[in-house]
This record gives C-alpha cells, sequence and structure tokens, in this order.
C-alpha cells in the first residue's frame, strides 16, 4: 500500500479473468468497480491466459498484464509465477475470476499470505460443496430448491438419463457450458462436445421452464451476507450469457441469498443463478464460486461488491449494504479494440505487457 | 382492485414491475387508467370519471374494464 496523489491509501491488487469477450470472464468488470471505489485508489495488474484476453490491452484500466501458467500445471508453477510478479510490483490483493483456478489460488492462500498478499476466497469444502457435481446434495442438505441432476462418465448413460429426467435435457460441462437438448440425439451431440470441452463428467440436469434471474453476492465468511443484487435476465446470448439486465426488488430473492450465506458461511464473491417458474417457485441451477461477468451492475446499484470484497480482504469492518437502485440496467456492447501488433508479440514471446 | 404498490409507472404510459423485471407499454386511455389507480382510486371513481371525459357506453366500458383487468391480472401488476 502507498499514499496516491489524493491522499487515499493506493492498493495493487492483481485481478484474472480479463476475457471480455461473448462468454465474458468477470474481470474487467471487477476492476472498473474497484477503480470507482472513493476510500482508495488501485493499481491494477492483470492475469491472464491467453494473449487475446481484451482485457490486456485496456491500458486505462490495467497498468501491466503478465501471463499465467494454466491451472492443470498445478501450485507449485502458479506459486513461483506469482512469486515473480509479486517481486515486480508488490501485489497487495489477488481477486482470481474463473472457476478453474480457484482451487491453486485457495491452496496457496497460506502463503500468498506469507508473501504478504491478500485474498478473499471461500475454502476447499465449500467450493466442492456447490460444485454442479455435487449441487443435489447440496440443496437437499440445506434445503434448497434445485432441479435433479446426474453426472454422466460416458456416452451410454446419456439415453438412460434422458428417460429419467426426460426432455428437454439441460447438458452441461465440468467447468462451462450448457446445452439444451430437445431429442437424445441432441443431448449425445452435446455429451460429445463437452467431454471434449472440459472433460468428465458431463453432467445431466432436468430442465425447469421460467425466467432466469442471477444474484450476485458477497459472503464475509462467517455467515452474513454483506450484499445481495437481483438480476434478471433481459437479452440472453446463445451461450446462455446475459447480454442485457435489470436489477429487481425482490425480498424472497434477497432471503435466498441469505440463507444461502448463512447455511455455507460463504466467504468471498458469489452468483446464485435461479429459474423462477410460473408458479413462482426459485430453483437454483447454479452456483458460481467468484463475482459474474455483470458484477458492474452491483456498483451502479449501489452496492459495490468488489469494493467491499476488498475492504474484507483488507481486514477492515464491512457494514451489509442496505438498498439499491431498482431498476437499473445495463446492457453489454462490442467494441473494437485497437493496438499495436507489437503489445501483442510482447505479451505472446515475453508474458509480460 | 388494487396496483401493487411497488408498481412504477409513467405519464407516458411505461409500466415498470421491479419484481420480475417485466415491462410493458400501455395506450393513452390504459395509462390513464393504471395512473388512477396508482393513486388508489376506486374502480366505480375511475369508470365515472371515464365516462364523463369520453364519449363511451357504459356497457361498452364495462367490456373494456374487464380486458384490462385481466390483462394486468395476468401480468401481475394487481394486489
Amino acid at each position: 500500500m502507498e499514499a496516491s496523489g489524493s491522499n487515499r491509501p493506493r492498493y495493487t491488487i492483481a485481478v484474472s479473468g480479463l476475457n471480455a469477450v461473448d462468454s465474458p470472464g468477470p474481470g474487467v468488470a471487477v476492476i472498473r468497480a474497484l477503480h470507482e471505489s472513493p476510500g482508495f485508489a488501485v493499481r491494477i495488474i492483470g492475469l491472464s491466459y491467453e494473449a487475446l484476453e481484451p482485457g490486456i490491452y485496456l491500458h486505462e484500466l490495467v497498468a501491466k498484464t503478465y501471463q499465467l501458467p494454466y491451472p492443470g500445471a498445478g501450485t507449485a508453477a502458479l506459486l513461483e509465477r506469482l512469486t515473480h510478479i509479486h517481486e515486480q510490483e508488490k501485489l497487495d490483493l489477488i481477486i482470481p475470476n474463473f472457476d478453474a483456478e480457484l482451487p491453486n489460488f485457495i491452496k496457496l492462500a497460506p502463503q500468498l499470505t506469507t508473501l504478504g498478499i491478500r485474498t478473499f476466497l471461500p475454502t476447499l469444502t465449500q467450493l466442492e460443496a456447490r460444485d454442479k457435481l455435487h449441487l443435489g446434495a447440496f440443496g437437499a442438505e440445506h434445503g434448497l430448491l434445485v432441479p435433479a441432476d446426474e453426472p454422466m462418465h460416458h456416452a451410454g448413460q446419456v439415453a438412460k438419463l434422458g428417460e429419467k429426467l426426460g426432455y428437454p435435457l439441460v447438458v452441461k460441462g465440468k467447468f462451462y457450458d450448457a446445452v439444451v437438448a430437445h431429442t437424445p440425439e441432441q443431448a449425445q451431440k452435446a455429451f460429445y462436445q463437452l467431454q471434449a470441452k472440459w472433460g468428465l463428467p458431463v453432467i445431466g440436469q432436468q430442465f425447469v421452464s421460467g425466467h432466469e434471474i442471477n444474484i450476485a453476492g458477497l459472503g464475509d465468511g462467517r455467515g452474513r451476507l454483506i450484499s445481495a443484487v437481483p438480476m434478471r435476465k433481459l437479452y440472453i446470448t446463445d451461450k446462455g450469457k446475459a447480454w442485457a439486465g435489470i436489477t429487481l426488488e425482490d425480498p424472497t430473492l434477497l432471503a435466498l441469498a441469505e440463507q444461502f450465506v448463512a447455511a455455507t458461511n460463504w466467504r468471498g464473491g458469489f452468483e446464485l443463478e435461479l429459474i423462477r417458474t410460473a408458479a413462482g417457485e426459485l430453483y437454483i441451477i447454479e452456483i458460481n464460486p467468484r463475482f459474474p461477468a455483470w458484477i458492474y451492475l452491483t456498483a451502479a446499484a449501489g452496492q459495490n461488491q468488489p469494493m467491499a470484497l476488498m475492504q474484507l480482504a483488507l481486514g477492515e469492518e464491512v457494514p451489509t449494504f442496505e438498498g439499491y437502485a431498482v431498476g437499473r440496467m445495463f446492457i453489454r456492447y462490442a467494441w473494437d479494440l485497437i493496438t499495436d501488433n507489437t503489445e501483442f508479440h510482447q505479451i505472446s514471446a515475453f508474458g509480460e505487457l | 382492485m388494487k396496483l401493487k404498490k411497488n408498481i412504477a409507472t409513467s405519464e407516458t404510459g411505461f409500466i415498470f414491475n421491479p419484481v420480475t423485471g417485466d415491462s410493458f407499454s400501455a395506450n393513452p386511455l390504459a395509462a390513464e387508467i393504471i395512473g388512477l389507480l396508482k393513486q388508489e382510486h376506486t374502480a366505480e371513481t375511475i369508470k365515472a370519471h371515464i365516462l364523463g371525459r369520453y364519449e363511451v357506453e357504459p356497457s361498452q366500458l364495462e367490456k373494456d374494464w374487464d380486458d384490462l383487468v385481466a390483462q394486468l391480472r395476468d401480468h401481475n401488476l394487481l394486489d
């Protein structure tokens, strides 16, 4: 930490998830929210995996970017890289934003603390409990409504599960992506596609019809919900991502977020993906263990969740947010960022820009 | 018959349900009626107001009124 020109403390924060593409990572939105924190200034260090992640080139938001080894390389390779980055940049905090990288960061959290780098992450137990593979058991344990689902370890299981859960059947990748299959043939094809992309198992989930609602939230790790902002998707891409959304006012949604955090002692950001049926039932179809890509809407609505996470990581007392702007909308847009090929070469060849 | 308290309306006929995120556009007459409902006028008062202001047969008003109420109910805008 150092003093900024405006006498606000300035922190150096490393953020991943810079892939602001058609299936966007949350990083750029997290960074945008952090820059709007009134209490402190930030210097953002980007953490990337691919040379074409747009956030790498957004120099007004990201001071410098370092490429990371893929999660499959393990914790030792990640720690070595983070140690190097820390030597250059003196990091105060890391906010990882990809599901697949979270286990490594959680495992390394004690070593990072020793280095002087803070994190504010769920525990491995919390991470596992809400995993797609365990969502059914998680719902049953905590009295939460969850669609029936089963993991599929080989293609021969697809037809049987389709008969059991009926069609349409939601076929989901281990980490990301989902396909709504209307026939056994479509389900089989989706199984192979998702197996090739994300590995096994592939998950089959009962289809629930209704409105898609998401809640972005932040838990303090001791059972208290710091913030929750519900959003209804108004425009959904063919990848199922919200391209536009609007904040909602509904005490039942906030109560559900409170129930989730109280039941799990959730630590950090999260997203509940919900379907509200015509009968008004709220099904949890997925729990993401990090902020969503639309997280900037929480700041725009008056509950800057990335800022609050930063304060929690610093050990500050963070009061529960009260109220937010209802009817606040986001509309995502595509923007052609222009850069020089030398920048692309720099990040590609040296892993730093 | 009461409009839900949290329903937002505008003079231009825009209606927003903050619980569901649904928004609707009403024609000028429906917007006027919804505005009066928002001010908690009774159905009888509103109908009398419409009959006094527009050239419409009471039987036609009743029919149109029932249609409007059915739509408001369908869209979950009434208590």
